[in-house]
């Protein structure tokens, strides 16, 4: 094939986008590549096209770029990433080039980083329970293998040490294959980047997982390629190696911003709060790329971060992630404050495929009942906590005190564990027993008797 | 198709929408093929030599010169035997074939009609030869599923003199089953028609609606009904309940009928339902649910123009089905999806944005969906209806947002979720203080024999005591619960058994899932007889708080779950000896 033919004509350059006039034969989406003075590459996408102008959107960003000094060759494809076994263990870029000093991977097979999306009449549902070993996980919000839930975060809050924490024990019980981990991290700080990078080497995770970095001061533009490198990369585990693949994501914060100062260089209509009004879809675009198919062995399990602008769970980040995502798990400030590491708020946190992966052969037969009676309890122990700040402990019932004394134990013990603790489910289902004997045992109205009967003992 | 299809060149590409010069004669809505992969497109706009063209695949790689050809035909659907059990995409492309031809992910390009040509359908003659026939009429009957009778009509706009009709036998899709004389020629009539899906199908007059559409669901049925023809939103923040209670809807309700709209929602949510409908029955006939069901999956992943088609693609086939005379339900998950389809586009167009980026076209667009739901007098002179069932995601559940507003203009029934209904768990999470039928008055007559013509006073009753319980709710932050006088005790007492036993439902309880119209009677009459008589007791003295604590109001809240709807005769036991233990506190005092 010709080499692709090189053009000089920059027209102007806004924001990140550079528009080349009197181009032809070129496709939109077309992977570009942009050599400035001294020879410096930068690569880019087609966004719009018309009979003789192309705007090119630069992952590296625009900085640096005259409209004399650069040229410009489309190069017929979309951004593709290779794809080996060989990635494992290694540390990319958003664009899936290497960042670890060590060579390209070898391989033939190059695919494209959008992806297609799945027929629906393909996916298989999702029902297996994943043991992260986080009680507030397993035993309230339960993971399924194939499910994409979100961690809503505040900033300061300690999610990136969740996130590597459940990458590091998430297991099937009764499977010996445990997970591979892609991790795709967007505009993180450098200690961040290599806290991650450290908390999988030392736990021996790296030499299964792959790691897409794009740090805080790379290019915004490349923030919007990252996940989606890393999604390939997990489907072609998952649905062409076989393997169940847990993908992290952080920050889609992070990621929504760079979405946004796109989408102001275009001068697009903005939204609620200047975000584009595809938002949602683009966002689909990524957490859709979870999930099972029939007749395959692998899956993709989802797990991304996002950090909520000033607390607010109303906003449109973790407000369009929650339309899409099946759950969240929520992060609470004064929980973190009173020292409760994870700091899980159960109350708004949810997984919504937890009823299929639990249950008899699945986890244990009174795991649905005694999280919904853990829930109705925690939740009446807050209640009474504001009551008992207006009128006192005094004021109070014996059997309110009760509650009271639950809701402390269930924060200090149930929720509380440490960063290297890892509880099977069954220490997890023995720890809310022993909660839950706290109360009197006529309170344990949504349990079968013959559980109470069972479990239930009064220290 | 037509003699020369018009041909032109694509000059502008962006993300979903093309513009094509040298297209003089495209038609607005007309169906064009798209580059050299033939993408589906559909004119969105037309000026001068130019269209622009809404393309419903992906446009990666596609170049400005490449071809754009019109067909000749606006964007249709195929309507016809095999329908029912079929999911489709946004555009009716049978997802099942389109994963046997392009594997688990879908391709572009792939093309397939929606109906299959290689199915043979048996078809039994109604129509006689030599007899006169105008659309609507019905040609002969295929009995599709075990269910459901497919009635082979005469496409509307079309009449004249049977020239020849098949005999009874086994057919494909496209062979000829009649000849029509018409006044223009004959026109062969096969076992399927096309019809444009932007365009209502005809019906010779309009009705108001009269019977409900029974849905199982008993804050639904008891307190905000809608009738069969009837339009009703579901708004909700996210994980508030609206996908749940469109599957209860598309499970349980009533009608013959339900095609299921999956409309920029998640993929799992349609592999549940493909899933679980063949397992539920239908609680008259026993039969696998899905034998009535049609799907329509246009995933958030998959092209937002051809999410923005799904809705009519959907309320289309509904109208085909209510051409034959039968009552159909559709939901469509969610709307909103659908109007920020519609916004992005409207964006590429550069049309000017009005509140929030919608298009100012928002509002007459939403107007024209409903207005597709409705009771009808059909071409052929029976009754049939389309229910529109609605589910709108407002951001951060704010319902002053415009596809909330404005949706409300156009449905008679209101089911708010409410989010902190949702967080305490309480489901389904309507809120009953906000929601709203216009439905009541229609469906009142519906209840009469059931109810000794007592459903509207009982209904009203109940919710004069969660109203009161609301108030007295705010009375109880300031000075807490003790304060109150004894009866208001009850009334927050009845409230919670309200709540718990009658309002809250579960969706995954294989009881409490369905509740029939006499279960619902049933319960609420029982609760409120429970008032009644404990209202009688706390007048002679007895203390609230020993009301409260009998043993048996536990179980009142749990009938629900542990009745079945064809045992209610168990609750006339329950509450004969329930009223019989106050009555005996009652005597203790006088
Ligand atoms: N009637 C019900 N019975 C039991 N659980 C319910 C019921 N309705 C809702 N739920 C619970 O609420 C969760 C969320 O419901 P659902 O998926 O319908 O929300 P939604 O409003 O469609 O959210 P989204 O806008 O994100 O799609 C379910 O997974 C289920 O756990
Ligand atoms: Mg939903």
């Amino acid at each position: 094939m010709a080499l692709p033919m090189e053009y000089n004509s920059i027209q102007r350059i806004s924001g990140p986008l550079l528009f080349v006039e009197g181009i032809s034969n070129v496709g939109f989406n077309e992977l570009v590549e942009i050599r400035s003075e001294g020879g410096i590459m930068r690569r880019g996408r087609v966004l719009e096209i018309t009979k003789d102008i192309a705007a090119v959107e630069i992952f590296e960003g625009t900085t640096g770029l005259s409209t004399t000094q650069t040229s410009v060759r489309f190069l017929g494809r979309p951004l593709t990433i290779p794809l080996s076994m060989e990635m494992l263990g290694r540390v990319f870029n958003g664009l899936g080039e290497p960042m670890d000093g060590g060579p390209p991977p070898f391989t033939e097979d190059y695919r494209d980083v959008n992806g297609l999306p799945m027929n629906p009449f393909s996916r298989d549902y999702p029902t297996q329970f994943i043991q992260t070993g986080v009680s507030a996980i397993d035993g309230m919000d339960t993971l399924v293998r194939g499910q994409k839930l979100p961690i809503f975060s505040g900033s300061g809050l300690p999610h990136n040490l969740l996130a590597t924490q459940v990458a590091r024990q998430a297991t099937i019980p009764g499977e010996e294959s445990s997970f591979a981990v892609v991790f795709a991290a967007m505009g993180i700080k450098h200690d961040e980047a290599a806290f991650f990078k450290r908390s999988f080497e030392e736990s021996g995770a790296l030499k299964s997982s792959a790691i897409f970095l794009n740090l805080a001061d790379d290019p915004p533009v490349e923030r919007l390629v990252t996940p989606r490198s890393a999604l390939t990369f997990a489907e072609y585990l998952a649905f062409e190696r076989d393997m169940h693949v847990l993908v992290i994501i952080t920050d889609m914060t992070n990621y929504a911003e760079a979405l946004r100062e796109i989408s102001a260089a275009r001068e697009e209509v903005p939204s609620r709060k200047g975000y584009p009004g595809y938002m949602y879809s683009d966002f689909a675009s990524i957490y859709e790329r979870a999930g099972r198919i029939k007749g395959k062995k692998g899956s993709i399990t989802q797990m991304p971060v996002l950090t909520m602008p000033n607390d607010d769970i109303t906003h449109p980040i973790p407000d369009l992630t929650g339309y899409i995502t099946e759950g969240q798990i929520v992060l609470d400030r004064d929980l973190h404050r009173r020292g409760i590491y994870p700091p899980i708020n159960i109350l708004p946190s949810l997984s919504r495929l937890m009823k299929d992966g639990i249950g008899k052969g699945k986890t244990r037969e009174d795991h649905g009942a005694v999280a919904s009676q853990l829930y109705s309890a925690y939740a009446r122990s807050q209640d009474l906590r504001s009551l008992s700040a207006i009128i006192g402990e005094e004021g109070l019932t014996e059997k309110d005190r009760a509650y009271l004394k639950f809701g402390d134990a269930f924060e200090q013990r149930f929720l509380s564990q440490r960063f290297d603790e890892n509880r099977d489910l069954e220490a997890t289902m023995r720890l809310a027993w022993k909660m839950l004997s706290i109360l009197p045992e006529a309170e344990l109205t949504r349990i079968a008797d013959h559980f109470v009967k069972q479990y239930y003992s009064r220290e | 198709m037509g003699v020369m299809a018009i041909q032109g060149k694509i000059s502008k590409i962006s993300g979903p929408v093309v513009q094509a010069d040298g297209v003089a004669g495209l038609e607005m809505h007309e169906l064009t093929m798209v580059g050299e992969a033939e993408l589906i497109g559909e004119v969105v706009r037309v000026e001068g030599e130019t269209a622009t063209i809404q393309v419903y695949e992906d446009t990666v790689g596609l170049k400005p010169g490449e071809r754009v050809t019109g067909s000749g035909l606006p964007l249709a659907v195929e309507l016809g035997p095999g329908l029912l059990m079929g999911i489709y995409d946004g555009i009716q492309r049978p997802l099942e074939v389109i994963q046997k031809m392009t594997g688990d992910f879908i391709k572009r390009g792939v093309k397939s009609p929606a109906l299959s040509r290689e199915a043979k359908w048996h078809f039994v003659p109604v129509a006689k030869k030599g007899s006169k026939v105008q659309g609507g009429a019905v040609l002969g009957t295929v009995q599709e599923t075990p269910l459901f009778l497919h009635k082979i009509m005469v496409p509307p706009r079309l009449s004249g003199t049977v020239k020849s009709i098949a005999k009874e036998g086994d057919y494909l899709i496209e062979d000829t089953v009649a000849e029509i004389e018409t006044s223009s020629g004959i026109e062969e009539l096969k076992l399927y028609q096309r019809w444009p899906v932007r365009e209502p199908r005809p019906y010779q007059e309009r009705l108001e609606p009269s019977d409900p559409l029974i849905t199982g669901q008993r804050i639904i049925d008891t307190f905000f009904p809608v009738a069969k023809g009837g339009a009703v939103a579901i708004p909700g923040g996210f994980g508030t309940g609206k996908t749940i209670t469109s599957h209860q809807l598309a499970a349980w309700s009533d009608a013959e009928i339900i095609v299921y709209i999956g409309c920029g929602e998640r993929g799992n949510e349609m592999t549940e339902v493909l899933l679980t409908f063949p397992e539920w029955k239908d609680p008259k006939s026993g039969r696998p649910l899905m034998e009535r069901t049609v799907l329509i999956a246009n995933t958030s992943n998959m092209p937002v123009s051809a999410r923005e088609a799904s809705i009519y693609t959907g309320v289309t086939i509904a109208e085909y089905f209510r051409d034959m005379g039968y009552n159909v339900a559709i939901m469509a998950d969610s709307t909103s999806r659908w109007a920020e389809a519609l916004r992005e586009i409207s964006g590429r167009l550069e049309e000017m944005p009005a509140e929030e980026g919608f298009p100012s076209y928002l509002s007459s667009r939403l107007g024209e969906f409903y207005e597709r739901a409705g009771r009808v007098r059909t071409l052929n002179g029976e009754y049939g209806s389309v229910t529109l069932i609605g589910a709108v995601s407002p951001p951060g559940g704010d319902f002053s947002e415009p596809v909330t507003v404005h949706t409300k203009r156009f449905v008679r029934a209101f089911w708010a979720l409410d989010s902190s209904l949702a967080s305490q768990r309480h489901y389904p999470a309507i809120n009953w203080l906000t929601s709203y039928s216009e439905y009541v008055d229609y469906v009142e007559h519906w209840w009469a024999p059931l109810t000794g013509g007592q459903w509207r006073q009982k209904t009203l009753r109940a919710m004069e005591i969660l109203k009161r319980e609301d108030e007295l709710k705010e009375v109880i932050r300031l000075v807490g619960s003790e304060a109150l006088p004894e009866p208001e005790k009850l009334v927050m007492e009845t409230a919670r058994l309200l709540r718990e036993g009658f309002l809250q439902q579960n969706a995954y309880d294989p009881i409490d899932t369905y509740s029939s119209p006499e279960k619902q009677y049933k319960l609420l009459t029982s609760i409120l007889a429970f008032h009644e008589s404990a209202n009688r007791a706390i007048a002679a003295g007895v203390p609230a708080s020993k009301i409260s604590s009998l043993p048996a109001l536990a179980e009142l809240a749990k009938l629900r779950m542990s009745v079945p709807s064809e045992k209610i005769s168990i609750i006339d036991d329950f509450m004969s000896k329930l009223l019989k233990e106050i009555d005996a506190l009652t005597e203790e005092k006088s």
